[in-house]
């Protein structure tokens, strides 16, 4: 069996959870031998470079560029695709970013992209949802020119392109859903965005939810059959704790938020709790790892609280650097408003920190050493981070039976699902 | 008589390195020694060696006849030890002169006068040592970091012995009144003030150089004009204060910058009334004409001449009021290199670079400003600040 697989990054360049979950699924697949072609959208880092060959090869292959990642990826021919696609940014925002990455005019932007044999201006197009129909066209042609099983596509700026190579290879397309609009944006989505994803729920035959909470909101929000939902959730890789021992050099205890600093994640409740908590005990230490649209508003708050002293932004962490600060960690919060999966209390787990998540998460359905509050609740959040930074009955239990439970939370495991998901579909 | 006043701020803060939450409790070195160099050592070329040997030049050539004055912070000083020796003799050689007076200030040229007077006081006896033992001379005039100043703290210099104080000739204070004549003290009449022309001062500090100004090029004849034309009845002094990297920093060498200053002199003698005087000078020549209130913190900063651009937010306000609710356990401790990194984490500039005004129109301000926001300025800061307080309760 091989896969078509379409998303939005992959390690190293990564920014969010997706990324990490694409890969562990891949590699997971790889395991049971599953063969993946896996597409992705060109991170920025070398664009310049890439004008010049599109410009060059108009008409030609649009992917070129095949790289071997590393020894386990036999199986994987990882593509890339000259796109400037995003992952975590609205179209407002979209637009804002490039404009400033590449300050290109508003007159060049409309020539592209809808045409129908991809005519490159040698620029790239600064409309979030041009590119991603252009990230469709693409699909298109690749699959046309690949033997594949099934298409697999990740979250809604992929759904077109699945879409696409459904349509021209007349494979089956499962999506996998990983965060919905509802998720990051609350109550204010994005109607395009919206329909974009409840096009690719319709033409999907199978979709795979990261927990029970998001396969809800699909049967809820979009109105889809729930027979056709199938819930598989993320999973980690068990690490070595030896391997990022760090030693830290004061004496308090630290409690941890690690994301993006975004309304999803609640940081603001995150803040509030730690301002209580500090009120009755002084010799604790917070931080705040990551960065997003709320990071300004978040430091304004803590200078105006005066507890800047014990709670600090350590800024966005490249990952040995989140693996250091869960080494010096007491307990680990996520607090997030809405969170499909939320796989890094997984991380925070497996190196032995206790967690307490929202009960508005997708991870709180499989895990049972946790601490699960509602994220508004800061009293309790305030709460649980004291009893778990006081009382060592239940953070040694937590972090003894904690570990255990993700251990157990494979790639491998979780990819076997995802392929029975598929074969409901080859076996037809 | 008819005098024109010079005096040149001369300042650099210890910047801080980046310092991460990682960091603290492991790592005491706050300051980055490569960029303090490096600027300083970039300064010094372009600004301060030409500078100073202009004036030593115009000394020379007109004897007793040009008169400067110079306030150079404390951490400026520190900073000339260190990397930039020659300059500081050059600014010795100044001193010997005669021509040439220095102005007392705060060590750290810190905002400490707005928090605690025992640290300002001390802080001024540091500078006080500092200016004695290389220039030879005991100040009697004071200028507050970033000509801070209000009723209270100059009756607080004045009670330091002070005789003078120079301030900025701000328009909310002054209303109708000219900056061109000595005032004193509302509250302790025995503090003269000189207060800065501040139109004749930034035709030199900032506009010299701006093209879309009307009245561009700037010449010494057209100069000396505006000067000749600000006279009136009574004896007066044009007090000219800025900052001293306006020569060949602010004001780039080939805007003519420094042949306009080379003729200044030249043309002032011969073509008008005017003399140069040293503050102090001024002070004896003049007599006060009245008190002149100000009960609320005035500076030299933007249009607005108040304290935001360094006490204007929570960044600020927190940053500041945690520095210095630490000042008692810093005594008490009495580590010398403690001792050395408080008065260096005082610094007004580690405060501006929090400012948060110029979101939309920063050009001139993030010029002066290591750090991309005022976001990172402050929680650099406040890490290397925690690590400090570690230090402290050891």
């Amino acid at each position: 069996m091989k896969v078509l697989m379409f998303g939005w990054e992959f390690p190293p360049n990564i920014t969010g959870g997706l990324g990490t979950a694409c890969y562990g699924l891949t590699r997971g697949l790889a395991h049971n031998n599953i063969e993946t072609i896996f597409v992705v959208p060109k991170a920025y880092g070398d664009e310049d470079q890439s004008f010049v060959q599109l410009k060059d090869a108009e008409k030609t292959k649009i992917f070129q560029t095949r790289q071997e990642f590393s020894d386990f990826w036999e199986k994987i021919t990882y593509l890339e695709v000259n796109s400037s696609l995003l992952p975590y940014l609205d179209p407002v925002e979209y637009k804002k970013f490039i404009n400033e990455q590449y300050k290109i005019s508003q007159s060049e932007i409309k020539e592209q992209a809808f045409e129908t044999n991809f005519k490159f201006s040698g620029k790239y197009g600064k409309d979030l949802i041009t590119e991603v129909t252009r990230y469709a066209l693409i699909a298109g042609t690749i699959a046309q020119e690949n033997n594949f099983d099934i298409i697999h596509a990740h979250d809604w700026l992929t759904y077109p392109a699945g879409i696409a190579a459904k349509a021209f290879s007349g494979k089956p397309l499962v999506i996998h859903v990983h965060a919905t609009e509802f998720d990051r944006s609350g109550e204010n989505i994005n109607q395009t965005i919206y329909d974009i994803e409840r096009k690719g729920m319709e033409e999907a035959d199978r979709i795979i939810t990261v927990s029970n909470l998001t396969k809800q909101i699909v049967i809820d929000r979009y109105g889809i059959n729930p027979d056709k939902i199938h819930t598989v959730h993320n999973a980690v890789e068990p690490v070595e704790l030896a391997e990022f021992a760090f030693n830290k050099n004061f004496d308090e205890k630290i409690v941890t938020f690690l994301g993006r600093i975004t309304f999803q994640k609640g940081p603001e409740y995150f803040i509030e709790a730690a301002n209580k908590v500090l009120k009755k005990d002084r010799n604790v230490r917070f931080v705040m790892a990551g960065t997003g649209d709320m990071l300004h508003r978040s430091i304004d708050r803590v200078a105006k609280l005066r507890i800047s002293d014990k709670f600090h932004f350590a800024g966005f962490l490249r990952p040995d650097m989140v693996n250091k600060l869960f080494s010096i960690s007491d307990v680990y919060v996520m607090p997030s408003v809405s969170e499909p999966f939320g796989i890094s209390p997984l991380e925070a787990l497996r190196t032995n920190v206790p967690v307490i998540i929202s009960k508005q998460s997708g991870v709180s359905e499989i895990l049972n050493h946790a601490i699960k509050i509602d994220f508004w609740d800061i009293d309790e959040m305030a709460n649980s981070i004291y009893g778990l930074l006081h009382y060592e009955g239940i953070s040694n239990m937590f972090k003894k039976h904690g570990k255990t439970e993700v251990d157990n939370l494979k790639w491998e495991n979780a990819a076997r699902k995802v392929i029975d998901v598929y074969k409901t579909l080859i076996n037809q | 008589m008819e005098s024109v006043c010079f005096y040149f701020q001369v300042h650099q803060p210890f910047r801080l390195k980046r310092y991460s939450f990682f960091d603290i409790g492991g790592d005491d070195e706050y300051f980055d020694q490569y960029s303090n160099k490096t600027i300083l050592k970039k300064v010094a070329e372009k600004c301060y060696i030409p500078t100073n040997n202009l004036f030593l030049e115009l000394i020379k050539r007109y004897g007793k006849e040009f008169k400067i004055s110079y306030s150079l912070s404390g951490v400026f000083i520190d900073q000339l030890e260190k990397y930039a020796p020659q300059v500081l003799d050059s600014f010795i050689e100044l001193a010997e002169t005669g021509n040439v007076e220095f102005l007392s200030e705060t060590f750290s040229h810190s905002l400490a006068a707005l928090k605690s007077q025992k640290e300002f006081e001390h802080q001024v006896g540091l500078h006080k040592e500092k200016i004695k033992k290389y220039f030879k001379q005991t100040p009697t005039v004071f200028r507050n970091t970033e000509l801070i100043y209000s009723d209270r703290i100059g009756d607080m210099v004045q009670n330091m012995g002070y005789k003078g104080m120079i301030t900025e000739g701000a328009k909310q204070i002054l209303g109708w009144k000219s900056p061109n004549f000595v005032y004193a003290n509302a509250v302790n009449p025995k503090l003269k003030l000189l207060l800065k022309n501040y139109t004749l001062s930034d035709d030199i500090a900032f506009r010299f150089s701006n093209r879309d100004w009307n009245e561009w090029p700037l010449t010494t004849e057209k100069y000396v004009d505006w000067l000749n034309s600000a006279k009136t009845s009574q004896d007066s002094v044009i007090n000219l204060f800025m900052d001293y990297e306006t020569f060949g920093e602010h004001q780039w060498a080939d805007s003519g910058i420094f042949k306009f200053m080379e003729a200044l002199p030249e043309r002032l003698l011969n073509h008008s009334s005017y003399k140069f005087l040293k503050p102090s000078e001024v002070l004896k020549k003049y007599d006060v004409v009245s008190p002149l209130s100000i009960p609320n913190e005035i500076s030299w900063a933007d249009e607005e001449r108040d304290l935001t651009a360094w006490l204007g937010n929570d960044l600020q306000y927190d940053a500041f009021d945690k520095l210095y609710a630490l000042e008692e356990q810093v005594y008490k401790k009495g580590d010398e290199k403690l001792l050395k990194d408080w008065l260096y984490l005082q610094t007004s500039d580690h405060f501006y670079y929090m400012c948060t005004k110029w979101f939309s129109d920063g050009d001139v301000h993030k010029y002066f400003n290591p750090y991309d926001t005022p976001y990172v300025a402050y929680i650099n800061y406040m890490n290397v600040l925690s690590d400090f307080m570690i230090r402290l309760n050891k």
